[in-house]
């Protein structure tokens, strides 16, 4: 049994949820290959074929392609499930978005943002936002699974895989209109070490970026926010972390003004260390956290950088 | 041009789920459900594109059929849509939770039936969180889809919808017809006013079964079990930042 896995990269490089997601494929097959789709995206292959474990990298490149729009994405990878008895991809935006696809076209159930692989047929996925985790059987013949990056060890380097390039596709019915990126020179939100969000307590985007990103930038850290202060305007909506955004578990997470209601905790409570900074003593952020410190942030956050140095 | 919202009744987003002492699943007995948000989010959008709310214009939409699998109280689900402006309501009657594949292929054939131009819906239930039947759907009739919409431009056979994606917004040009699947922030919903909830009483609701579109629903997946998360203990307090620092060096080595 021959596994796939389709690749998260930004073309230059491969995102270690792809080194997951390997991972993660290992408890199914030993027989892993990765499919790297895009443009212009073979230094991102060269990294594929160095994943320690892979069999063999394939590679296809359009216009649709580089946009991992889904059309084109079910396209290329339909023909290929002949030879392979599941898909793996991280349930990043994109992956979300064509996985379903491929599985309602192969007619299989798919299995979303599995956190864990119990065997080859067995998985644990959260629902009704990380409340619960449901653990489901699937003896279909061919299996289409995104990932949750965040609770698999990224696979090691090493490896010397073939690359392979084959046909590329595009979606007819879809144009690519326009991109907007948030630049940023932080670490991604998915990928950091550690994030400091905010929450509505900041009151305002003046001071949400005059509060969070000075203390984020001195620990190099990601920046994250609650929903209630991505809905009120003081952040946008990519700093987003819970159950509607980001679900991130870095090292070291550090909410400050933010109360911790139950879809903010889904998506960062698997972080190692959680410190909580909020004023409200009896906010719930408080019964997750390892280190709490029940201050006001406008007196807390500036103690808090001298004491950095 | 005519948009079909399907809709999902669900636990209300504000009561948290308890999981069955057995294991069994969730326990939804005696708790309040409610039309899943990301659905309401749909009807909205689909009654802006009627009344031409924001910068859509008036008529975009001509009418809005909602479609709901679920039991007889989904009735309720479908009262609210038709409350904030919906025309008329369809329920399929299904007293087990359909998987995604299954509803997707129920979908199918109410599109085959209704033939709309549109397919407007949430981008997940907030109970299974599968995030899965819109572009399932989409799949099954061939149609492009456009997931996790913030702004949705429909001008003539094409739509123009920006998309919530890592890191950012991308936008695309989907033909029509097409399905497009609703993000939190594409709009805020109504509540419907008094006399609009009146009026929706007298709005037509077609009663149907899941038996009646002939297609295989089986379950292909076993739920072995349903379980709660490990809880994480609370820590400690601190009171001052150099003791916090000195923490996180020392004693978690995280800094």
């Amino acid at each position: 049994m021959a596994v796939l896995v389709i690749a998260d990269h930004d073309n230059a490089h491969l995102r270690d949820t792809t080194h997951k997601t390997v991972t993660a494929a290992r408890a199914l097959s030993g027989d892993i290959d990765v499919l790297v789709l895009g443009q212009n995206c073979a230094a991102a292959a060269k990294e594929a074929a160095g994943i320690e474990g892979v069999r063999k990298v394939l590679t296809a490149e359009s216009a649709g392609l580089d946009k991992m729009i889904a059309e084109a994405v079910e396209a290329v990878v339909l023909p290929l499930m002949d030879g392979y008895d599941a898909v793996l991809t991280p349930a990043t935006s994109a992956g979300k978005n064509f996985a379903p696809r491929i599985a309602a076209r192969l007619d299989t159930a798919p299995l979303t943002d599995v956190v864990e692989v119990v065997d080859a047929s067995t998985f644990v996925r959260p629902i009704y936002a990380g409340n619960a985790l449901e653990t489901v059987q699937s003896n279909e013949a061919k299996k289409v699974i995104t990932v949750r990056p965040t609770t698999f060890k990224a696979a090691g380097t090493g490896g010397s895989a073939t690359v392979e390039s084959i046909a590329g596709a595009d979606a007819p019915k879809t144009t690519f209109v326009s991109e907007e990126m948030v630049k940023s020179d932080r670490p991604e939100l998915g990928a950091a070490k550690i994030v400091v969000s905010g929450g509505r307590a900041m009151g305002s985007a003046e001071e949400f970026k005059a509060v969070i990103e000075p203390l984020a930038d001195r620990l190099g850290a990601a920046v994250g926010a609650s929903r209630a202060a991505v809905d009120a305007g003081y952040a946008p909506n990519d700093y987003q972390v819970g159950q509607t955004g980001k679900v991130v578990a870095p090292q070291l997470y550090i909410a400050i003004g933010i109360s911790g209601a139950i879809q903010h905790l889904a998506g960062m409570k698997d972080s190692k260390v959680i410190v909580a900074i909020n004023k409200d003593a009896d906010a719930p952020i408080f019964q997750v956290a390892d280190y709490g410190w029940v201050a006001d942030y406008k007196t807390a956050v500036p103690e808090l950088m001298k004491a950095l140095g | 041009m005519k948009v079909l919202v399907p809709v999902k009744r669900v636990i209300d987003y504000n009561v948290k789920a308890r999981v069955k002492p057995d294991q069994s699943g969730v326990d939804l007995a005696n708790v309040k459900m409610s039309m899943n948000p990301f659905d309401e989010i749909a009807v909205e959008e689909a009654v802006r594109l009627v009344e031409g709310k924001e910068h859509h214009a008036a008529g975009t939409a001509t009418e809005i059929v909602v479609v709901s699998i679920g039991p007889a109280q989904a009735q309720e689900t479908i009262r609210t849509a038709l409350a904030m402006g919906a025309d008329r309501g369809v329920l399929i009657q299904s007293d087990s939770d359909l998987e995604p594949l299954a509803v997707a292929k129920v979908l199918q054939k109410v599109v085959e039936e209704e033939q709309p131009n549109l397919v407007l819906m949430g981008k997940q239930a907030i109970d299974g969180d599968n995030n899965a039947v819109g572009q399932m759907l989409a799949a099954l009739l061939g149609w492009p889809q456009a997931t996790f919409a913030s702004k949705l431009v429909v001008a003539g056979d094409s739509a123009e919808v920006t998309r919530e994606i890592d890191g950012g917004l991308q936008t695309l040009k989907v033909s029509l017809p097409a399905v497009v699947t609703t993000d939190l922030r594409l709009n805020t919903p109504r509540y419907a006013s008094l006399p609009n909830i009146m009026k929706a009483k007298k709005k037509e609701i077609a009663m149907k079964a899941v038996a009646d579109y002939g297609v295989d629903t089986a379950p292909r997946l076993k739920v072995l079990k349903v379980t709660e998360p490990p809880k994480r203990q609370a820590g400690v307090k601190v009171d001052n930042a150099a003791d916090l620092v000195a923490k996180l060096r020392n004693e978690a080595g995280v800094l």
